[in-house]
């Protein structure tokens, strides 16, 4: 009887020390697209758990759970980790939003936030990064670069938040080269170094002095060292270690200021449904060193397109601009909308003179 | 000096103690490779295989979340079971799941959004229709023209996920979706969603499907002169067709219902827990299956088994991973480790360790 009530008491106080320890530390949950280790998208994330980890210590605590696939199971993953006891659940990848809401609203006192999607609730956040003002700056240095006047480009999926990087890119680089051409290939995948590979090797073959990715491995930045003389940029971070060639700039996601925002509001209690899309001015999107073995004059002239994006003087989407199959987008001085039809958020058109179809 | 003899006949005891023999190794195996990870082995091995099952946390979603994943693998390699005892590889059902997918979703969404209950069986149909035509290709090429159907098979995979990506970003994305590719969501369309049938249960019409065909593969092998027909044609080929067996019709009927069965598994997943139609909506059952058919020797009550014990690694890895950090690959690795071990046992089923020197006979 006796060791019984000494059993009963333990559980107790073991019950009642796990209470105290959910009650004290906010549990921030990640749902990753690849492993942290691809170089890319998801170890940027990655790095902002860190972050988090760093600005809070004690009064949190993450987990993670790379490579989920975008299917059917990625609502089983966000359900597990809810019922684990997460605070808050970062879903980093396009795919997880119609799980993400599926699972949001079993789970109405646990708080979501899903990158790069369109569909909110309650308890759902929406946050992106206008990675088509690096593309801007990425395009006006391709553009300048290229000696072949051919410029590759790996797109993942067809999708508009790779459409608008494209459209970007394309418009700068044909503003300071008008005989530049763009070859896109679909490689249907975030995170595949044998394709992506693959992908770099046959534009550069096909004449490709640029290559540009919006795939996440440094598989192309390989690609691009082994066949010298061709020009690469790093895609969601930084992709240093193939400086100064061939990567010669880089689009840095930096999540870290955003994720601690936004832990701070649910230890708070403050924490709302919002829809964030930040570029270069908040700090969002970086734009790494430019290296030397991109001219003075080159570098001088893309930061000061940087900075002109980042104080808001300039829009990389500004009129006089046609769509592909030459009817009229935007009107001289016009600036391109968000929202609406034609608007950035659902962009499913090149914009005229990129060559080839967006597939469908 | 260590001999393989060979048995005259599988041992009817290693058959049934070798798949425990391989678990233990691979947890023995497994906890060497955690530890050195850094991880307790003894609690990573309990969170792959305990709780999944009975985690008081977890274990109530779980539990039922085995079925759900357990049921796409049965039904696929129940079908391909059949075949690969006649000696036909169909290598493709990953292709035939995803048009079977592609059908089904695209009559239920041809009806959005009017009510009726004959919606949902006549997607069942159109996806048992569209993994049995396409795999169908393979079987009258090989029929016809005596192609490799290892090749055509496994080739039309891709011609499948091509397909899959231009129906998600054309004539199957939701019109509703700002441009985003990706079809309408069934779940929000109730005529059209495989919905649990118990709540909480995770029994959706895939997991009654899939029983329905290991009791189905288990009566035709057993009992049906069709069952015997595939056997004897995978055994003795020769034999076969002095006893009356048509090749043609046999690669026919194998390919055709390992198709229509895949192109279910898929319509069942597309209508229920995936939901929609969207470009990378297949993660791999049909190539998984092909695993588990072998892992379940072929045998449907095997097969059953053996899906509910990938399906447990799997959910199992998943709480592993986030819960201690284990790296996915690593859980990867782990059931690539209990494949390993499974087949390397097989060896004692069907030969003897001998010690001491070879006698001369």
């Amino acid at each position: 009887m006796k060791r019984r009530t000494i059993l009963a008491g333990a559980v107790a106080a073991f019950a009642l020390t796990g209470a105290a320890y959910a009650q004290d530390k906010t549990k921030v949950g990640f749902i990753y697209v690849g492993p942290v280790g691809d170089g890319g998208w998801t170890y940027e994330h990655d790095q902002a758990r860190l972050a988090v980890e760093e600005e809070f210590g004690d009064k949190v605590e993450t987990i993670y759970q790379e490579s989920v696939p975008e299917g059917s199971d990625a609502e089983r993953v966000i359900t597990q980790m809810a019922l684990s006891g997460a605070d808050l659940i970062f879903t980093t990848s396009f795919g997880y939003m119609d799980p993400t809401i599926a699972v949001a609203a079993k789970f109405p006192n646990v708080k979501f936030e899903h990158a790069t999607g369109f569909k909110r609730a309650d308890n759902v956040s929406t946050y992106s990064a206008r990675f088509y003002e690096g593309r801007a700056v990425q395009g006006h240095i391709a553009g300048k670069m290229t000696k072949t006047n051919k410029v590759g480009y790996i797109g993942s999926f067809p999708i508009p938040e790779v459409i608008r990087g494209i459209n970007s890119a394309y418009i700068h680089a044909k503003k300071v080269n008008p005989d530049v051409e763009f070859s896109v290939v679909w490689a249907y995948t975030w995170f595949d170094p044998a394709k992506e590979a693959d992908a770099a090797t046959a534009l550069i073959e096909q004449g490709a002095d640029v290559i540009l990715q919006h795939t996440d491995s440094t598989a192309p930045q390989a690609a691009a060292q082994k066949a010298g003389n061709v020009i690469t940029f790093g895609q969601a971070s930084d992709m240093a270690e193939y400086a100064p060639m061939p990567r010669v700039s880089s689009i840095i996601d930096n999540w870290a200021p955003y994720y601690i925002d936004r832990v701070q509001a649910v230890m708070d209690g403050t924490w709302e449904s919002t829809d964030t899309w930040d570029g270069i001015g908040p700090g969002m999107v970086g734009i790494g060193e430019i290296s030397d073995a991109v001219p003075a004059d080159v570098k001088a002239e893309a930061l000061a397109l940087k900075d002109s994006i980042a104080d808001g003087s300039y829009h990389p989407f500004t009129g006089p601009l046609k769509k592909q199959d030459g009817s009229d987008w935007l009107a001289e001085g016009e600036t391109a909308q968000d929202f609406g039809d034609d608007g950035l958020a659902g962009m499913n058109f090149y914009v005229e003179g990129i060559k080839g179809d967006i597939p469908n | 000096m260590i001999a393989l003899e060979k048995r005259p006949q599988p041992s009817q005891l290693w058959t049934a103690v070798t798949p425990l023999l391989a678990v233990l190794a691979t947890m023995v195996a497994g906890g060497i490779m955690f530890a050195f990870l850094g991880k307790d082995p003894l609690i990573a091995i309990r969170t792959i295989f305990w709780d999944p099952l009975f985690n008081e946390q977890f274990a109530n979603y779980s539990r039922p979340q085995l079925l759900v994943k357990a049921a796409p693998l049965i039904l696929i390699a129940t079908g391909l079971a059949m075949g690969f005892r006649a000696g036909v590889w169909n290598i493709g059902a990953e292709g035939q799941y995803i048009i079977g997918a592609i059908c089904g979703a695209a009559v239920g969404l041809a009806f959005y959004p009017t009510e009726s209950v004959l919606i949902f069986p006549l997607m069942v149909v159109a996806g048992a229709l569209g993994g049995f035509l396409w795999a169908m290709i393979p079987g009258v090429l090989k029929v016809k023209f005596h192609t490799n159907e290892i090749l055509v098979s496994l080739l039309l995979v891709y011609v499948a996920e091509f397909i899959l990506a231009s129906m998600a970003l054309g004539a199957l994305r939701n019109p509703e979706g700002s441009g985003f590719p990706g079809s309408r969501n069934l779940k929000e369309y109730p005529p059209a969603y495989n919905a649990e049938l118990l709540p909480g249960t995770g029994l959706h019409w895939g997991v009654v499907a899939a029983l329905v065909a290991v009791i189905f593969a288990y009566v035709l092998f057993s009992k049906h002169m069709m069952g015997f027909h595939i056997r004897l044609a995978g055994q003795a080929p020769k034999a076969a067709r002095f006893g009356g067996v048509q090749p043609a019709r046999l690669i026919l009927f194998c390919l055709g219902t390992a198709g229509a069965l895949a192109g279910l598994a898929g319509l069942f997943e597309v209508s229920g827990p995936a939901g929609q139609i969207s470009i990378d909506f297949n993660v791999g059952y049909g190539f998984t299956a092909i695993i588990v058919a072998f892992l379940g020797r072929l045998n449907p009550i095997g097969i059953l088994l053996a899906g509910l014990l990938m399906a447990l690694t799997y959910i199992g890895g998943e709480l592993a991973s986030f819960m201690l950090g284990v790296p996915a690959a690593a859980i990867q690795a782990f059931q690539g480790m209990l494949l390993f071990f499974l087949l390397a046992v097989d060896v004692l089923t069907n030969y003897r360790i001998r010690f001491g020197k070879r006698e001369v006979a």
